[in-house]
């Protein structure tokens, strides 16, 4: 652990019962990153955050933070601020009574608590609204308010509950920017739970992809999206074509009739007939055009328009059962004339294509 | 794990578990045990096991008594089903006019005690009664008599289930229906019957079970008809048998018992049945529809007006039936049997204290259970004694309660005859409805709450007192109205326990009634409503105040 680690975990366990949770969980977030805990509902995200918060024990593992132990800690000795989704402003307290709940507590005078509750509102843009009661205010402005509330007593660390999933999606885009921008501004520890990974990919330093109470994969957005480590990561975030295939040497994989000509990795290497799956995200594939490898054909069975861009089910020659997702921008529909039922030569870079290797019964 | 002792929110939570588990098991579980040992014991303290009931109900008198009671709940039951559903679909479903008079006067024999209808029915048919030279050779004393009786009292629990399994419907199924061309008789069938299913099972059970444990009306108006409830009261009081009274008391708590254990589970169903979201059903216009409806709650309504309204009439008049001129010396009790005001004063004392601590325990034990967080199981077990006493008749409780703290060897001995073993009681014997109401009240406030502020660092009393409470006030002013008028009302379990010093208003009506100063007993009765009245009005105005007050943040956007 180094200097710069605020928080860092070691192999924490949680069981409900017989429902495995969280399995040997391993987790080290730096001094001022935004991490987000991304994952279908029931994978443990929420349960993981709510252990950092003493909110809920762990069965095994320690949790560190800036180099001290909290794991037996209760959640008031521990220093961190929390929003959940629901908000929970106390709907009979005003705006300024909610923010400044903990800091009486912490024994801040009240001409200080004041000054203190007035700067965090002019923080989250809601000046003037001290003497108002939640339920006066829009669902954005109560989770501006919940958010002035839970970094009142600057905490070292912020938690964040899916904090916009209440939201209408407007609202929501529009929110992320700015909690994104106070958090840097601020450059407090934070991490945030989410199960919408346009929200993690948007706004976080570092993705935490976890599935059925464990770590799947820790990385940057960017990282993630391009080279996941795991079927299933390749599969939650975005869209993605899973092709099986079987590797006939010389970085050549056969699916069906055809063959994909790809870029090998030192890593993971295959040997003859060695079976994979094959992966290429929608935008990879391409029209074609004359320098291109990969040529495929098909037909178009479907378009859905998607704003920017179209998504085309196309139904590729030699290929019988995979129908192949790809995205592409109006313009070049319109300059091929491509329709449902279009007939359509497509091609893809090898070194947009990335494969998993099955294990070999070797 | 975690120490409790680092953790002061942990350390209050414990002990507050810990400590109404205690209580509870004093109030509610050692008494029933109590009982129920009791009855495996013969007179000479030898374990004869099933022994006592199997003598019991070998006798052909036993058998007469089970067979009177069975007759008298089935035919009340058969009664007040129907007409609480009509008045209940008459409310919910119609669009008569004056509603909100009906709801009232539905809710008004709860403001009673149970001898009121049994001594109105004695002035309309008794000997001396109004109708009595109309009515040739057949009397009211017996059967038919507590049956009229026990209608007016289980009439409003009734209603109530219905209520609210009627608003419990969902719109859309209506319109869903009506959009395929379905006819108002087939929405009723597909539609409305199908949803009170459950309620109609709930409402059964209840009234059966209401009835066959109510003593009051079958002591008034029974005559030589004798039922198993007031067969109890002879034993204990008037022969001083214990034994025997523990045995009926245990046979007693059979149909209780499966009525609590059947209602559970179909509230279980219930549940399920509900959607998340539903939209609320609004009657249309029928004008034939509506106006039948009217005609059918008036008439209800009417004949609850007269029945309250005779008694009350009647503890002015000079001489019933004979001079009608108007006296107020039936309110003189200083010569009567019951212990004559002071035992009005008593009453709004054990009222006063019943609605205090019985509200703080209530409250504090469904906050316990819902958020307490600390030792699982135990709470789990403190839920089960929180809903016991509703399976426990009044009669049951009180006689538990003699068996317990007048046990020479319990520390609690002291409390035996004083007014504190009647709170303790009357906050025992109407735990479980307030239980209810309140837990469904925490259940509805954010538990996020408790989370945002112990990661501030703030205590939880301090967050109960500032959010919590704030918040739930206007039920927990429903949960001490709900004790108060009980506690100023009920006859079963205290008219075991109450002490020369510490006689009741209701336990009064029982005893001048039985003294045949049936006037002086009405006037107490019409006391007992006037009081149950005045308090339930000015607990409504509290709501309505505390509701204005915290208007301003309750009001959704």
């Amino acid at each position: 652990m180094s200097d710069t680690t605020a928080l860092a975990i070691y192999n924490v366990s949680k069981r409900f019962e017989t429902f495995r949770a969280l399995e040997a969980i391993h987790l080290e977030v730096k001094k001022g990153e935004l991490v987000c805990f991304l994952g279908p509902s029931g994978c443990g995200k929420t349960t993981l955050l709510r252990i950092i918060a003493g909110l809920e024990s762990c069965d095994e593992g320690e949790i560190v933070q800036y180099g001290k132990t909290v794991t037996q800690l209760p959640p008031s000795k521990r220093d961190y601020g929390i929003v959940f989704q629901s908000y929970a402003l106390f709907p009979n307290l005003t705006v300024a009574k909610n923010i400044g709940y903990g800091l009486r507590e912490k024994g801040m005078e009240k001409k200080e608590t004041k000054k203190r509750v007035k700067e965090l509102l002019a923080l989250v843009g809601l000046s003037g609204s001290e003497e108002k009661y939640p339920s006066e205010l829009s669902g954005g402005q109560q989770q501006r308010v919940a958010f002035a509330r839970a970094i009142a007593t600057k905490p070292s660390l912020l938690l964040l509950d899916e904090p916009l999933s209440a939201l209408d999606a407007r609202v929501r885009e529009h929110l992320r920017q700015e909690i994104r921008e106070l958090q840097k501004t601020l450059g407090i520890t934070t991490i945030m739970v989410t199960h919408d990974q346009e929200e993690a990919l948007s706004i976080a330093d570092k993705i935490v992809v976890m599935n059925h109470g464990v770590i799947e994969q820790i990385g940057t957005p960017l990282e993630i999206y391009r080279h996941p480590k795991t079927l299933f990561v390749a599969d939650f975030i975005g869209k993605i074509n899973l092709l099986n295939a079987l590797y006939r040497g010389e970085n050549l994989f056969s699916v069906g009739k055809l063959s994909f000509s790809v870029h090998l990795e030192e890593n993971a290497l295959p040997v003859e007939d060695q079976a994979a799956k094959l992966l290429i995200r929608p935008e990879d594939i391409k029209l074609y055009d004359a320098e291109a490898e990969n040529i495929i054909e098909g037909i178009v069975l479907k378009m859905t328009f998607l704003g920017s861009f179209c998504r085309l089910f196309v139904s590729i020659n030699g290929l019988l059962e995979n129908v192949l997702l790809l995205d592409l921008p109006h313009k070049l529909l319109l300059r091929d004339a491509i329709r449902e039922q279009s007939p359509i030569t497509l091609a893809i870079a090898p070194k947009d294509i990335r494969y998993f290797l099955e294990p070999t019964h070797a | 794990m975690r120490s409790v002792w680092e953790d002061s929110n942990r350390l209050v939570l414990s002990a507050l578990t810990l400590l109404l588990t205690l209580g509870l098991c004093v109030m509610i579980l050692a008494p029933l045990v109590q009982i129920l040992a009791q009855s495996f014991f013969d007179a000479t303290h030898r374990f004869v096991f099933l022994d006592n009931f199997i003598d019991y109900l070998s006798q052909e008198k036993s058998l007469r008594l089970i067979r009177n009671s069975l007759f008298v709940a089935l035919t009340s039951t058969l009664i007040v089903v129907p007409s609480a559903f009509g008045f209940a679909y008459a409310l919910m479903r119609s669009r008569m006019p004056l509603k909100p008079f009906f709801r009232y006067v539905a809710f008004l024999p709860l403001l009673a005690p149970s001898l009121l209808p049994a001594i109105s029915f004695v002035y309309l048919f008794g000997h001396q009664g109004f109708f009595k030279p109309w009515m040739g050779g057949s009397t009211i004393y017996g059967a038919w008599g507590i049956v009229l009786g026990e209608c007016f009292y289980v009439f409003p629990h009734i209603v109530m289930i219905f209520l609210s399994a009627l608003s419990l419907s969902d719109a859309r199924l209506y319109e869903a229906a009506q959009s395929m061309g379905a006819s108002s008789l087939k929405k009723f069938f597909t539609i409305t019957l199908p949803a009170l299913k459950y309620a109609l099972v709930s409402a059964t059970l209840v009234s059966f079970t209401l009835v066959v444990t109510d003593f009051g009306v079958p002591k008034v108006i029974g005559g030589d008809f004798n039922v198993l409830a007031t067969e109890i009261y002879k034993h204990v009081i008037g022969q001083q048998n214990f034994a025997l009274g523990a045995t009926v008391g245990v046979l007693l708590l059979v149909p209780s018992v499966v009525t609590f254990i059947v209602d559970s589970f179909v509230q279980r169903k219930q549940k399920a049945v509900l959607g998340s979201k539903f939209v609320l059903y609004v009657p249309q216009k029928a004008p034939i529809f509506d106006t039948a409806m009217l005609i059918f709650a008036l008439v209800i309504a009417l004949f609850f007006l007269i029945v309250l309204g005779v008694s009350f009439f009647a503890s002015f008049v000079k001489f019933w039936p004979y001079d009608l001129s108007l006296v107020l010396k039936h309110y003189d009790f200083s010569s009567m049997d019951g212990g004559g005001w002071d035992s009005y004063f008593n009453s709004l004392s054990l009222a006063f204290w019943s609605a205090l601590l019985g509200t703080i325990a209530v409250f504090t034990t469904a906050y316990v259970v819902e958020r307490g967080k600390v030792f699982p199981h135990l709470r789990a077990f403190l839920k089960l004694l929180a809903l016991l006493p509703m399976a426990v008749p009044g009669l049951v409780l009180g006689l538990g309660y003699i068996f317990f703290f007048n046990h020479p060897d319990n520390p609690l001995n002291a409390l035996y005859q004083t007014m504190g073993i009647l709170v303790v009681c009357t906050v025992a014997h109407f735990f479980t409805a307030s239980f209810i109401t309140a837990t469904t009240t925490i259940k509805q406030i954010d538990d996020e709450f408790e989370d945002v502020a112990e990661s501030m660092g703030v205590a939880c009393y301090e967050t109960f007192f500032k959010v919590i409470v704030p918040i739930a006030t206007p039920s927990i002013l429903h949960i001490a109205r709900y004790f108060f008028v009980n506690a100023m009302t009920t006859v079963s379990a205290v008219v075991f326990l109450y002490a020369p010093s510490t006689t009741l208003a209701s336990v009064a009506v029982l005893n001048m009634d039985d003294a045949g100063d049936i006037s002086s007993a009405a006037a107490m009765a019409s006391v007992i409503v006037a009081t149950s009245l005045v308090i339930t009005l000015a607990f409504d105005m509290l709501s309505h105040v505390a509701l204005k007050q915290s208007q301003q943040w309750r009001k959704a956007r």
